[in-house]
């Protein structure tokens, strides 16, 4: 069944460009990023069983230093990357500790605190941040001398990060750590007495997601070329989670699935309805009542009926 | 001189907006252990209802507005209790999430019914002329409401120390299981406590009407100062509630007044403290 | 830095635990030679548990001293006194119910190596941490199980996973939080026996709240009560003492 799906997401990925016109190849763009959003935000939820909901903190950090530092201090972006990651990893390092000394809805709390904090530093440090007006004028970087300002060049640049995120991410995942990790989300006090450290485990997966949610800052702010505070807010940290959610938590795809969903609803939502966050206020509420734990488990379980009981 | 007096006594009407607010939020989640992140929304709903009608029905008096309010708003926390927050009980993360949605919906809800420009609420006319004591000069209405918290607050310790319903609720908030074993209808008090929180909220945001006026992003901006307040004073405890409102309100207008462009890290840092050498906040009762 | 071998491989000294007004634990102190097999016991409230949870770091204890093989470790957190060979079981089942039996073990051998923190390799690559989980279960009759969910497993073989894990990492102290408790008669024995085939390299601290399935693993035993030690010593001299028969008639 992966491998069916992997194949088929091969297949669709490689054909793209060749088929659709430009409009789309963008969407698919913005999926992607969205897409290792969402998976960093899973490797908190889903594998370690700490809900966030201030993961913007982390795409904003990130692509508030790279836009700063390329388009007003003149770095190269090389360098303005590498220094945008490192800030972003340190902030994440930083909040993880505050969050970490609470567990369940403490936990969740103070993430929450903590990105509004930033939220409203990216609004009223005007002079810092340029406040409500965002930083415009982001250029894309050109890796090995490619330029990735046509549609299809960043296409395939996306896809290559989203691909090379995910794998990863598998890796950790079914790594030792990985082990450990999922080991501490369910039974933390017999993982302690078996000599695992699960503030260490909680914290330095705190700070790898930190670290993929820059990647995902990164492009964002490539794709779009200018930043604003709204990428900080409560609504881009709540529609990731509802990304996670909805796909499925306990898969290591299901939030990429999810955030795809939520990505296309608000494409097609905003061109009929103008009042997006209702949209996805209802939305939460329709899937956490209706389908709690997301589409891909429940498409899992549906193949499962078919191909017959799995040995 | 007047400076210092001026903001002393906004942080303390702030302050005791705060409490009003943070209040509620404190009650639901000791009690419920539910981060009702619609908290904020309701309160905005309040200051809505309050600017809307004071402005349309010239005859209205704020404190009857407030208490209107707070009803209707509790009214409608109590059928979102009933309808969604039941249903799911075994799923704690799942409440906090159609809490989020829920405040999502209010407040674009209230984009739709009322527009984008902030609508101002007029002070009440007998409170509009300045106070004169000591030889300063205090607004009134600033003064009123923090005399409005403190009521609030003493109702409150009278009502959680001194009659039944309030011995219920604290028996909840120490072991749900055994308040549910001696009989305590835990269900129907989930209900109450919520629609006490979320009602109290409602008014507060009537009153807090003149000073903040009712505008979109209201409660995203209230939200997070009642996390900080319950994160300081203690989850579960009324009075650190009380204190911690105080604290906020003080560090958030001096810091805003003195270093405006750092009031946000400013508001963080005794957060932070707070965090790092006493998780439980300054007088909590809760493990989280 | 060369440790002195010391007399006792757990020595707890005036250990002091209350909730509120509350006392749990008063002053207890206790000598454990390396190799014994010390029974505690005492009826429902004792305190045994607590004084458990003070010496595997679960709970901080207000006042008093913890040493393992003579070095202090009351101010360790527990997963720090796993390193210092300390291992427990506990009183309800804390498996990880969807997983296999050999994904459980090869967690339990995980703890103490280094290569748990290892983020590139997928753990089921180890081979060799599969095979010895392997053995493990075969130690304990459980292999023809290795890859079944632990949830498919009755309550008697759960207790013996969790024993085998516990004796996987090569304790030197291992504590036993009533590892008889709602056992059939046959797996009571096969646990039992698996109790009684413990290398003596391995000090044995059990408790039990039911004396006579328990006494015979003993050489020695505690009564606790109120959280106070009342009775300590030798089993037989402990079994005729007339302040057990109080405790356990009077109750």
């Amino acid at each position: 069944m992966k491998w069916v799906a992997i194949a088929i997401f091969a297949v669709l990925a490689l054909s793209l460009p060749f088929v659709a016109g430009d409009f789309y190849i963008n969407l698919a763009s913005q999926i992607f990023i969205a897409a290792i959003f969402a998976l960093s935000l899973n490797l908190l939820v889903g594998f370690g069983g700490m809900t966030s909901l201030g993961h913007a903190s982390y795409l904003g950090v990130a692509a508030y230093l790279c836009a700063l530092l390329t388009t007003r201090y003149g770095f190269g972006h090389g360098p303005a990357a590498l220094i945008s990651i490192l800030g972003t990893v340190a902030t994440a390092a930083f909040f993880g500790v505050i969050a970490l000394r609470a567990t369940g809805l403490g936990f969740l709390m103070i993430t929450l605190a903590l990105s509004q904090v930033l939220w409203g530093l990216a609004y009223r440090m005007s002079d810092v941040t340029n406040g409500d007006n965002g930083i415009t004028g982001v250029t894309r970087p050109a890796p090995f001398g490619i330029s990735l300002d046509s549609a299809i060049s960043f296409y395939w640049f996306a896809l290559a990060v989203t691909v090379f995120a995910f794998v990863m991410m598998a890796v950790f995942v079914s790594s030792s750590f990985g082990s450990s990790l999922k080991g501490v989300r369910d039974q933390p006090r017999r993982m302690a007495a078996l000599g695992f450290n699960p503030w260490m485990i909680r914290w330095i997966t705190f700070i790898y997601a930190g670290f993929w949610g820059a990647v995902a800052g990164l492009l964002y702010v490539y794709y779009n070329k200018y930043i604003h505070p709204t990428s900080l807010s409560t609504t881009s940290s709540a529609e990731a989670l509802l990304g996670v959610i909805a796909g499925g938590s306990g898969t290591l795809a299901g939030p990429a699935v999810g955030a795809a969903l939520v990505l296309l609803l608000k494409n097609y939502a905003s061109a009929y309805i103008e009042r997006w966050n209702m949209l996805l206020g209802l939305v939460f509420l329709f899937i956490v009542l209706v389908m709690p734990t997301g589409i891909v488990p429940g498409l899992q379980k549906l193949t499962e009926r078919f191909r017959g009981p799995s040995s | 001189m007047q400076f210092w007096i001026i903001q002393g006594l906004n942080s303390l009407s702030l302050g005791g907006l705060l409490f009003l607010l943070s209040s509620g939020f404190s009650l639901i989640f000791g009690l419920m252990r539910l981060a009702n992140l619609t908290h904020g929304a309701f309160f905005m709903l309040g200051t809505y209802f309050g600017a809307v009608a004071l402005r349309d029905y010239s005859g209205l008096n704020i404190w009857i507005t407030a208490i209107g309010a707070g009803i209707i708003v509790a009214a409608l926390g109590g059928l979102f209790e009933r309808l969604v927050l039941t249903r799911l009980k075994t799923n704690p993360l799942g409440q906090v999430l159609v809490t989020l949605g829920m405040a999502f919906i209010i407040s674009d809800a209230c984009l739709v019914l009322w527009g984008g420009d902030s609508i101002p609420v007029p002070t009440p006319r007998n409170l509009q002329a300045p106070t004169r004591l000591f030889g300063f000069v205090f607004p009134t209405y600033r003064l009123v409401l923090v005399g409005v918290a403190i009521v609030a607050a003493i109702a409150l310790y009278i009502l959680m120390d001194r009659t039944r319903l309030g011995a219920m609720i604290r028996a909840g908030v120490d072991d749900r299981q055994m308040a549910r074993a001696v009989g305590i209808p835990v269900s129907r008090l989930f209900t109450i406590v919520f629609c006490l929180g979320t009602g109290i909220a409602g008014a507060a945001g009537v009153l807090g009407g003149p000073i903040l006026s009712a505008y979109p992003g209201l409660d995203a901006d209230m939200l997070p100062l009642a996390l900080i307040v319950v994160i300081l004073g203690g989850i579960g405890s009324l009075f650190g509630a009380f204190v911690g409102s105080f604290v906020i309100g003080f560090i958030y207008t001096f810091g805003t007044a003195l270093f405006p462009e750092l009031a946000y890290i400013i508001l963080f840092l005794p957060m932070i403290f707070v965090i790092a050498f006493r998780p439980q906040g300054l007088f909590g009762r809760l493990g989280t | 830095m060369t440790v002195p071998s010391p007399d006792f491989s757990l020595e707890i000294v005036g250990l002091s635990k209350a909730f509120g007004g509350l006392k749990v634990t008063q002053g207890v102190s206790l000598s454990i030679r390396p190799g014994e097999r010390r029974l505690i016991i005492g009826p429902n409230g004792a305190g045994k548990t607590t004084l458990f949870n003070q010496i595997s770091g679960d709970m901080r204890p207000n006042a008093g001293l913890i040493r393992l093989f003579g070095e202090d470790v009351t101010t360790l957190a527990p997963y720090q006194r796993a390193h210092r060979g300390l291992s427990r079981t506990y009183q309800i089942i804390t498996l990880f119910a969807g997983d296999t039996l050999e994904h459980n073990v090869t967690l339990g051998l995980l703890g103490l190596l280094p290569s748990r923190w290892q983020m590139w390799r997928p753990l089921s690559s180890y081979r060799h941490l599969a095979e010895e989980a392997r053995r493990t279960l075969d130690s304990v009759g459980l292999l023809h199980l290795a890859a079944h969910p632990v949830s498919d497993l009755a309550y008697g073989e759960k207790r013996r996973v969790e024993l085998a894990m516990a004796l996987s990492q090569k304790p030197r102290v291992l504590l036993l939080d009533e590892p008889l408790a709602g056992l059939s008669n046959n797996e009571r024995a096969t646990v039992k026996a698996l109790i009684a085939s413990i290398s003596k390299q391995t000090t044995v601290v059990m408790i039990e709240h039911d004396m006579d399935t328990a006494l015979d693993l003993a050489e020695t035993v505690t009564l606790l009560n109120y959280g106070k030690v009342i009775v300590d010593g030798e089993r037989d001299q402990v079994i005729a003492d007339e302040r057990t028969r109080e405790v356990y008639l009077g109750a």
